[in-house]
């Protein structure tokens, strides 16, 4: 049998607390971060991302806290991201007990810190997260990708969207993984909350560009898109977030139907 | 209570290993002198950091390490520490602990490379350490490189990726897995017990 794709379900954490969940029907799926972690373990997640969104300063204590705590609670892997800008954040998160540590804008604006934090704890813990949206406009040296709806380049954007970069994804995909990247995990903008499937022909690029595994993101709305983003997405791991919260799609129930398709996914 | 001793190359995230071993039942510590290792009743060298620096930090230990284990001290070695009981490896510089004959290998590049995630056990040899573990069972991997024993008699396991690979040896009681039992979930947690249940308390 060949390696398993991963399901991973994502975590937002603001203060401690899982936010974007808060389902009314049900209060306590808005709940904290550690029984969370612990109802997807018992579930079948293959991996937990938990991305915090705290941004005060008592965000390291926090931040801590509730490492320790899912680390306790659950023994499967788990990636911590949000705000990571240096060896010392890194080190925080990984000896609270994260098995790896997400980087995003801080790498964007220097991407010396892949190489820092590669260096010092293994690439295999290094994740570069990659947030991207589809620009149309035909630009000198960018690589252009054919699409249903035309020619487009796939454009890096940072601080949660908020800001353009005029980088090319797939060249910074390539530079990021000689830097010392041990994964990415690619999110596209355009499709994030959208239910409409995954962006696959951003997937399926950087896959075919880089020999590190690609954790795809954004748009998952039923298990169909994560079978698509396995397959012509070319994605080793899927991540999810609604689904899985709202309980529309429990994880068993798309782990059995990718394993009818034909998916090797982990008992 | 029986005492067990994870070696700290300084290298990072021992926490998963200390609460997975202590979810079993263990008493443990974390040890980086020849006096923390003489005291242990069983021994793990966890699987973070590298070939050359995990050596150099083993180098101040490694006689009382080869007494303790010559004298039936349970050792568990996890990935990297796995690695170290053998010769060589193409990660690094160094003379690796020698407990067993052979090198350690770069996976091959027609894979990506490191293998991350979950894959399965090919049982090959019947051993303590898999009581309970059906054949197939998936387990969690992060590594670059693998042993190559010179002889297969140690291989309790083997693993398809790029290459078959030895994912878990064992001779007496020195065991070695190339996944981490420590973030396999409930399987890795039997795995760990199995190793608990070696310990003469």
């Amino acid at each position: 049998m060949p390696l398993a794709k991963r399901i991973v379900p994502c975590l937002d954490v603001d203060h401690g607390q899982v936010v974007k969940c808060i389902n009314f029907l049900n209060p306590k799926c808005a709940g904290d971060p550690i029984e969370l972690a612990q109802r997807y373990s018992d579930e079948g997640a293959d991996e937990l991302v938990f991305l915090d969104i705290t941004a005060s300063s008592e965000k390291r204590d926090i931040m801590r806290k509730y490492v320790e705590g899912v680390a306790k609670a659950i023994s499967i892997p788990f990636t911590v991201g949000g705000g990571i800008r240096s060896v010392s954040d890194a080190r925080l998160v990984l000896c609270s007990g994260a098995d790896k540590v997400s980087v995003n804008t801080a790498a964007v604006e220097n991407p010396k810190l892949i190489t820092e934090l590669a260096d010092v704890f293994g690439r295999q813990c290094i994740v570069c997260a990659i947030d991207v949206r589809r620009n149309r406009t035909s630009t000198d040296g960018k690589i252009m990708v054919e699409t249903a709806g035309g020619p487009i380049w796939f454009e890096v954007v940072i601080y949660g969207g908020r800001k353009s970069t005029g980088i090319d994804a797939l060249a910074w995909a390539m530079d990021a993984e000689k830097f010392g990247a041990g994964e990415f995990l690619v999110t596209s903008m355009d499709r994030d909350g959208t239910k409409d499937g995954y962006d696959i022909a951003l997937t399926r690029n950087i896959s075919e560009r880089v020999n590190i595994p690609i954790i795809a993101s954004g748009g998952a709305g039923e298990p169909k898109h994560l079978y698509d983003v396995f397959t012509e997405g070319k994605a080793d791991a899927a991540l999810a977030a609604s689904i899985f919260h709202y309980n529309n799609y429990p994880i068993p129930i798309v782990k059995d139907y990718l394993r009818k398709m034909g998916v090797t996914i982990r008992q | 209570m029986a005492n067990t001793v994870i070696f700290d190359y300084g290298a990072g995230n021992l926490l998963s290993l200390k609460i997975a071993l202590e979810k079993t039942g263990l008493t443990t510590s974390i040890g980086t002198t020849a006096e923390d290792l003489a005291q242990a009743d069983a021994i793990t060298l966890p699987g973070v950091g590298s070939f050359t620096v995990a050596l150099k930090r083993l180098s101040m230990v490694k006689e009382t390490l080869q007494t303790k284990v010559t004298e039936g001290t349970p050792l568990l070695g996890i990935c990297l520490g796995l690695q170290l009981f053998f010769e060589s490896s193409q990660e690094g510089p160094g003379d690796g602990l020698a407990f067993f004959k052979g090198t350690v290998k770069q996976l091959p590049g027609m894979v990506k490379v490191p293998h991350m995630g979950w894959n399965t056990l090919n049982i090959v040899e019947s051993n303590e350490l898999l009581d309970g573990i059906a054949e197939g069972t998936y387990v969690y991997f992060v590594h670059s490189l693998y042993p190559s024993p010179q002889y297969s008699n140690i291989v309790v396991t083997e693993t398809d990726y790029g290459t078959t690979f030895p994912s878990a040896v064992a001779q007496k009681n020195i065991y070695g897995t190339q996944f981490h039992p420590e973030k396999s979930g409930e399987v890795g947690l039997r795995i760990l017990k199995n190793f608990a249940k070696t310990i003469i308390r």
